[in-house]
């Protein structure tokens, strides 16, 4: 009976039930081997020798400088990186010019060099022995080793998150819209507000959530401009790596979770506006259909 | 108003898309830009409308000099071939879009009561609350075209209005277009590649090639004296066939057809649309062979070849038996003579 069944409606490919298994099976492992184990792994450590050696190591003033230090930079990087890639992904694709594909190209340096170059690169450029170094020495103006100086590397390690998601979804969209909204009279700002933005801002959204995850973990080139002054210039990810190093690995852990759970958070929240968003367009739908008849 | 384009130009990069185009629409009328792809027909559109800068030239709307008005001012109307409605906003909200933005300050009651009364135009009532992903193609359209009548345009411009629907909606569309305008008496600029659209629908078809105007005129006036082969065969199927011009008559394989004046002695081309053809059995007429007949419902295609090697197309009775193979002879009733070189 199944052999008939199956001889009339031959599976696809890929789809035999056995294949289908294997396949599921190999990805639910390998997830909970690569990113479910060590999550729990940092929960299980953290907590490990109670609570309340947790919350010592979390109210500790190094670690608490350190949280701080992460979610500044983040404030301060993430809204810059946004409206920069907003501005770049608007300039590729709406309009032309020369050496846009050299634009396109620069973006795309920061997924490809490793942070630790990016951040000997800086040091190179405002170090005390480089490029503005000692102009900036003799203004007092302290980059390096100090919260600017993390900024911009940040900055620079998370610069084409937001470009990057999206570019193809405008190029896709092409400038009729932007052209009708002017021809009805509508201002530039007016345009991007009501036109160009509502029809971007879920690759936005995830742009600005990949953007704001990557700031808050960045070790690299932080690592090298930061100089991991202990309560001064120490974000997040070099004060694990710091309390790791001095055997503190309850301390360490309670950071990372920290850092883990600043980063769920951000998922959370992005996947909640989705929903909203979602939710609204289907209701919205349904309203417009009951009322239409 | 009346727009007025002076030698016009515009260079793409190293392409030239237009090149010094004049020419003057009166207030009130419809006009079609025809031509085929790449003859410059949407540029000169965006033109008029600011989306695009002309590199010569100027474009007077009435005796204002509109050339470097921003698209933003310029006050027309402009619906986009794939309708560019704003997806994430109502048919009504897209309605009144152009309102809602305008320097001059509405009341929400005014542009709700305005933006029911476009619908009503339309006869697009009772979807205002749908989303355009709800709504057919010609649904679509429509409310594009009631979107750009929002803003109370001077110009209306449509950029191949009809090209994305299919056929029975393209038919009707049309002629409620040709009403509307009527309607409201709004000077129309439209452009299309499709001559049956421009000849039913335009009160003045311009003809483009090449970034050039070849020919303007009323639909009579290009369809009974197209001013060279380009137009004659652009505006429909014709036959082609090469002859001598002696004494004002253009021969061919012993066919004398009529040749108009000023068409010098020599070689020329002579051009029959399918319809302007007769077969019979016995001559005279220009030796043909027939090598296929196809069945359309009005009448028969008769596909064939002259003794002269050239193919012809021509139509005959549907009642009548004709058969591939079959040797016989036509005649010319009707045709263009144009000299060659």
């Amino acid at each position: 009976m199944n052999a008939v069944a199956s001889h009339k409606k031959p599976p696809r490919v890929g789809d035999g039930p056995v294949f289908r298994r294997v396949l599921i099976g190999i990805v639910l492992i390998l997830g909970a081997l690569l990113i479910l184990a060590p999550l729990l792994v940092i929960g299980h450590e953290a907590f490990k020798q109670g609570f309340k050696v947790y919350t010592a190591t979390l109210s500790h003033p190094d670690t608490r400088h350190a949280i701080m230090m992460t979610v500044v930079t983040a404030l301060i990087a993430v809204p810059i990186n946004t409206a920069f890639g907003v501005a770049a992904a608007w300039a590729i694709t709406k309009f032309d010019f020369r050496g846009k594909r050299l634009l396109l190209v620069v973006i795309e340096i920061p997924f490809s060099v490793s942070p630790i170059v990016a951040g000997v690169a800086y040091l190179f450029v405002y170090g005390l022995q480089g490029l503005f170094g000692p102009w900036l020495d003799a203004h007092d103006i302290k980059i390096l080793f100090a919260l600017p100086g993390i900024v911009l590397a940040s900055m620079f390690v998370t610069a084409p998150f937001v470009a990057r998601e999206l570019i193809p979804l405008m190029q896709a969209q092409g400038r009729d819209l932007e052209e009708a909204a002017t021809s009805l009279g509508a201002s530039g700002w007016r345009t991007f507000f009501s036109v160009t933005l509502p029809n971007v801002k879920w690759a936005l959204l995830y742009g600005v959530v990949l953007c704001n995850a990557r700031v808050m973990g960045e070790f690299g080139a932080v690592s090298i401009v930061s100089g991991n002054i202990r309560g001064q210039t120490n974000t997040l990810p070099l004060h694990i790596e710091l309390l790791y190093h001095d055997y503190q690995a309850a301390g360490a852990f309670a950071s990372a979770s920290i850092l883990a759970l600043l980063a769920v958070f951000t998922i959370i929240a992005k996947v909640a506006l989705e929903r909203r968003g979602a939710g609204r367009r289907k209701t919205q739908a349904t309203d417009a259909a009951s009322t239409g008849h | 108003m009346e727009i007025r384009l002076d030698n016009v130009v515009k260079t793409f990069d190293t392409f030239r898309a237009v090149h010094g185009v004049s020419l003057t629409v009166q207030s009130g009328e419809l006009i079609a830009l025809l031509g085929p792809s790449g003859s410059g027909k949407t540029t000169i559109l965006r033109m008029v409308a600011g989306l695009e800068y002309a590199d010569g030239g100027h474009i007077y709307f009435g005796d204002q000099d509109a050339t470097d008005i921003p698209v933003r001012d310029r006050g027309v109307g402009f619906v986009f071939q794939h309708y560019a409605l704003f997806p994430h906003m109502t048919v009504g909200e897209n309605i009144g879009f152009g309102m809602s933005v305008s320097k001059v300050k509405r009341s929400k009651a005014e542009i709700v009561a305005r933006v029911n009364q476009l619908l009503k135009l339309v006869r697009l009532e009772g979807l205002g609350d749908r989303f355009p992903a709800q709504i057919s193609g010609g649904q679509r359209q429509r409310v594009a075209l009631a979107r750009a009548l929002s803003v109370d345009p001077k110009v209306l411009l449509l950029d191949e209005p009809f090209g994305a629907l299919d056929a029975n909606v393209r038919h009707d569309l049309r002629r409620w277009l040709r009403e509307i305008h009527d309607e409201l008496g709004i000077t129309t600029i439209f452009v299309t590649h499709d001559q049956e659209e421009a000849l039913d629908l335009a009160d003045r078809v311009v003809i483009l090639k090449d970034g050039k105007i070849v020919q303007q005129g009323t639909p009579q006036e290009v369809c009974r004296d197209p001013k060279n082969a380009f137009v004659l065969k652009f505006l429909g199927d014709a036959n082609r066939l090469t002859g001598e011009v002696r004494d004002r008559q253009a021969h061919v394989a012993g066919v004398a057809v009529a040749a108009a004046e000023g068409v010098a002695d020599g070689p020329a081309e002579i051009y029959a649309r399918p319809r302007d053809l007769d077969w019979s059995a016995a001559g005279p007429g220009v030796p043909a062979s027939v090598a296929r007949v196809l069945d359309r419902p009005g009448e028969r295609r008769v596909i064939a070849t002259a003794s002269t090697g050239e193919p012809l197309e021509f139509d005959v009775d549907a009642e009548r038996d004709i058969f591939a193979g079959e040797q016989g002879f036509v005649t010319l009733r009707r045709a263009k003579v144009f000299a060659l070189g």
